[in-house]
């Protein structure tokens, strides 16, 4: 079957080649018939890239070892679904991973917005054009399909990737990743058919809002599996594969604020095609760093395949998009000023301003030892410390100005009226802050600030639900005028909730390591953990040890957790299996790890007691909530753009 | 393998006449011109986009003073030039009978 993969990979290329230059000379000759017909390309591009990717399910769920992408990621005894999720496990697989995506989703948009086809001309030949440089790399460069003699049996996944998270985590980032080059193609669509009205912002709205969706709640299950996973205690670890999505995430962020501008005042249009084309390209970036083999070294990104192709897609990129808003900039010139810079629309600019500021810092942070190295030939990296200093300098204010922003009205704002809507949220702030040196908590100069401008925020967020009800007489009337803005402080709410989780876990966390023999106790801020007993058993695809450890407080029994180690005799490999628990009084995580267990039965324990850590997956509940409401469709809305948009 | 060619030669026969439908449908077409956005249709757009922003902004503006983010003497400041450009906006709209009868509606809308 790996013959029916490369032909419908093939196919793939081959359509989305013709749809490339077939819908450049139907947009440039305004030929109706070509148009369509490149459509049908990108639409039957899909179908295609869906029969390849069927043909590696079936390999991997029949352990096919001929398959040499099967047998260099799964073994015979590895349970189905992980099976099944080494589909995106390796390098063909995720590129394979980004073209279904791609074109299911260019598929879709297309079939969405068919009836705007001055719109949509220009913008399938942009589309196509990413489907074929990924086409290009699985029929050439890169193919999932390549065969050989089967061997007696597979190399096995790394033990970290056999995971329940890695089910969906992966395929999240990537329904991210690749969402993003739907608002890319048809902004760029938008600036070569001269069509820079806000169509294509309308046309796009859902499609961001669902990418960036996507690209959040991916990073947090990453987050929950690096947490659970990994064993080292922590959740982010400020990695270049982490920050990958990071960036994407931060300028979609941003442009999700800016748009808003442009619809209400007609301002930042460059900005939201900078914007919009930025979120793209550190997408293709993202992918880029972590499946060329660049993040461990530059000799290892020599040796990859794709590591220069991927390399010349992004400068491509990046000079088409720069140079085509440069080409388009008459068009995209604002009637329309700034009026105050105490204004709604000057907060966002703010928040904007931060936002990008962050991701470009992070970006530095990431090339910078790649760049260090392909210059002067020695790594020099940056790591945490600086990391934590520009999210600490832009990342406060930033939370800081969810909770103004609310607050300040459109156009100009007075004084007078600032002084009455900010002051519950200020006297909310001040109590906190007073509060938490009250009681000691003063410590950590980034954890007050967090609290505080968290209490902040809080008090706008509450405020502007209870006087917006007061206002319309309901609160689902009052959400149902408004999905979007509401859903949105849903979501900074959620924001919120992830500030303090991590203010809590990262600057009021405890940690202990020690060497207990059976029966031995250890204290760790105010639990008391007890070695019971040790004991191995055999799983599906691993030797399992694991000690039994009784946590108690207060003299009382609260939980047994069992930290140990898992041994998987194909792969060759051993992993941390921590053990957790959850403290419904704190909101927070007792965290165990086997650091080690020597022949005289010595248990070196390391514990990590963890407050509030449990919001930051609460957050993400809420997160999802907040962007459900802002997506819902609104037929009032609906309406008045159908009537907008009637005869164009 | 035989099998394998079967179906991939199935693939791109459906998909070839998939790409070929819309000269299949239509061998000889009246025209087969893309339709485009005239300058004029242009320019409805973007007055329409204009009206759209100032009902918008008047009615953030009515719900920006009631939940008391606007002051009085701001409201009453800003209400007036807002007022004349959304005025403005709908007038440049309505030579278009369609544009005419679409306002109480969109008004009602925005009042919402």
């Amino acid at each position: 079957m790996a013959a029916l993969g490369r032909a419908a990979l093939l196919l793939s290329f081959g359509l989305a080649v013709y749809a490339l230059v077939a819908g450049s000379l139907a947009a440039r000759q305004k030929k109706r018939r070509l148009a369509l017909s490149a459509q049908n390309a990108l639409l039957s591009a899909f179908g295609t890239t869906l029969v390849a990717a069927l043909v590696l399910w079936s390999a991997l769920a029949r352990r096919d070892l001929s398959f040499v992408y099967v047998a260099q990621h799964i073994s015979k005894s590895l349970p189905t679904g992980y099976a099944l999720s080494a589909f995106w496990g390796g390098q063909e697989g995720s590129l394979l991973l980004w073209l279904l995506i791609l074109t299911a989703y260019s598929a879709l948009a297309v079939f969405l917005n068919r009836r705007n086809r001055d719109l949509v001309v220009w913008t399938v030949p942009v589309l196509a054009g990413v489907a074929t440089f990924f086409a290009f790399m699985l029929c050439f460069v890169s193919s999932p399909f390549e065969t050989a003699a089967a061997p007696a049996d597979g190399a096995g996944m790394v033990p970290s990737l056999q995971n329940p998270y890695m089910l969906a985590h992966p395929p999240l980032l990537y329904l991210g990743y690749v969402g993003l080059t739907i608002p890319f193609a048809f902004g760029m669509g938008a600036l070569l058919s001269r069509r820079t009205d806000e169509r294509w912002l309308v046309a796009t709205r859902r499609w961001t809002l669902a990418a960036w969706t996507f690209l959040g709640v991916g990073q947090l299950l990453g987050a929950h599996w690096a947490y659970v996973e990994i064993g080292w205690g922590g959740y982010y670890a400020w990695d270049p594969v982490e920050n990958a999505a990071l960036m994407p995430w931060l300028a979609a962020t941003a442009f999700l604020h800016s748009v808003m501008i442009q619809e209400k005042r007609g301002m930042l249009k460059v900005w939201n095609m900078v914007l919009v084309a930025l979120a793209f390209n550190l997408s293709v970036f993202g992918t880029f760093l972590t499946r060329s083999g660049v993040v461990n070294s530059i000799h290892s990104f020599s040796q990859s395949p794709i590591g220069g192709w991927f390399l010349g897609f992004i400068v491509m990129c990046v000079v088409f998009s720069v140079g085509l808003i440069y080409w388009r900039l008459p068009l995209l010139r604002a009637r329309t000023k700034l009026e105050s810079l105490v204004s709604r629309e000057a907060t966002f600019l703010y928040n904007n301003l931060l936002l990008v500021a962050l991701c470009l810092t992070i970006l530095w942070g990431v090339t910078y030892p790649l760049l260090t190295q392909a210059v002067r030939g020695t790594t020099r990296s940056v790591s945490k410390p600086y990391y934590d200093f520009f999210l600490h300098s832009f990342g406060l204010p930033l939370l800081l100005l969810m909770g103004i922003g609310p607050l300040v009205a459109w156009r100009r704002a007075s004084l007078r009226a600032l002084g009455r809507t900010f002051f519950i949220p200020i006297v909310a702030a001040v109590i906190t802050g007073a509060a938490l040196i009250a009681v000691g908590l003063g410590s950590s100069t980034p954890g007050l600030l967090a609290y505080t401008f968290s209490a902040f925020v809080a008090a706008s967020i509450v405020l502007e639900f209870t006087r917006g009800t007061r206002a319309t007489g309901s609160l689902t009337k009052l959400v149902a005028r408004n999905r979007r803005r509401y859903g949105g402080y849903l979501v900074h709410a959620a924001i919120l909730l992830l500030a303090i989780g991590i203010a809590g876990s990262s600057a009021y966390q405890t940690v202990r390591e020690k060497g207990l023999k059976q029966g031995q106790s250890m204290q760790v801020a105010g639990y008391t953990l007890t070695y019971e007993s040790i004991g191995t058993t055999a799983e599906a695809n691993a030797q399992a040890t694991r000690a039994v450890v009784d946590v108690s407080r207060g003299g009382k029994h609260v939980a047994t957790l069992h930290p140990g180690k898992n041994f998987y005799p194909v792969e060759n490999q051993v992993s941390n299996e921590v053990s957790i628990y959850h403290d419904p009084r704190n909101l927070g995580d007792v965290f165990t790890i086997a650091d080690g267990i020597d022949r005289n039965g010595t248990l070196f324990l390391k514990v990590l007691v963890k407050p509030l850590v449990n919001l930051v997956w609460a957050a993400g509940f809420v997160f999802v909530f907040g962007a459900l409401v802002a997506m819902w469709p609104d037929a009032v809305e609906q309406r008045r753009l159908a009537v907008r948009y009637a005869t164009t | 393998m035989t099998l394998a060619l079967v179906l991939g030669s199935l693939l791109a026969v459906v998909a070839v006449v998939i790409v070929a439908r819309p000269f299949l449908r239509e061998p000889a077409p009246a025209s087969d011109r893309l339709d485009e956005l005239g300058e004029l249709d242009r320019l409805r757009l973007t007055l329409a986009e204009e009206r759209d922003r100032a009902l918008a902004a008047l009615k953030e503006l009515e719900f920006d003073h009631r939940t008391g983010k606007v002051s009085d003497d701001d409201y009453r400041a800003q209400l007036g030039p807002l007022r004349q450009r959304a005025a403005e906006a709908l007038r440049a709209l309505e030579p278009r009978a369609e544009a005419t009868r679409e306002v109480p509606r969109l008004q009602r809308d925005a009042a919402r």
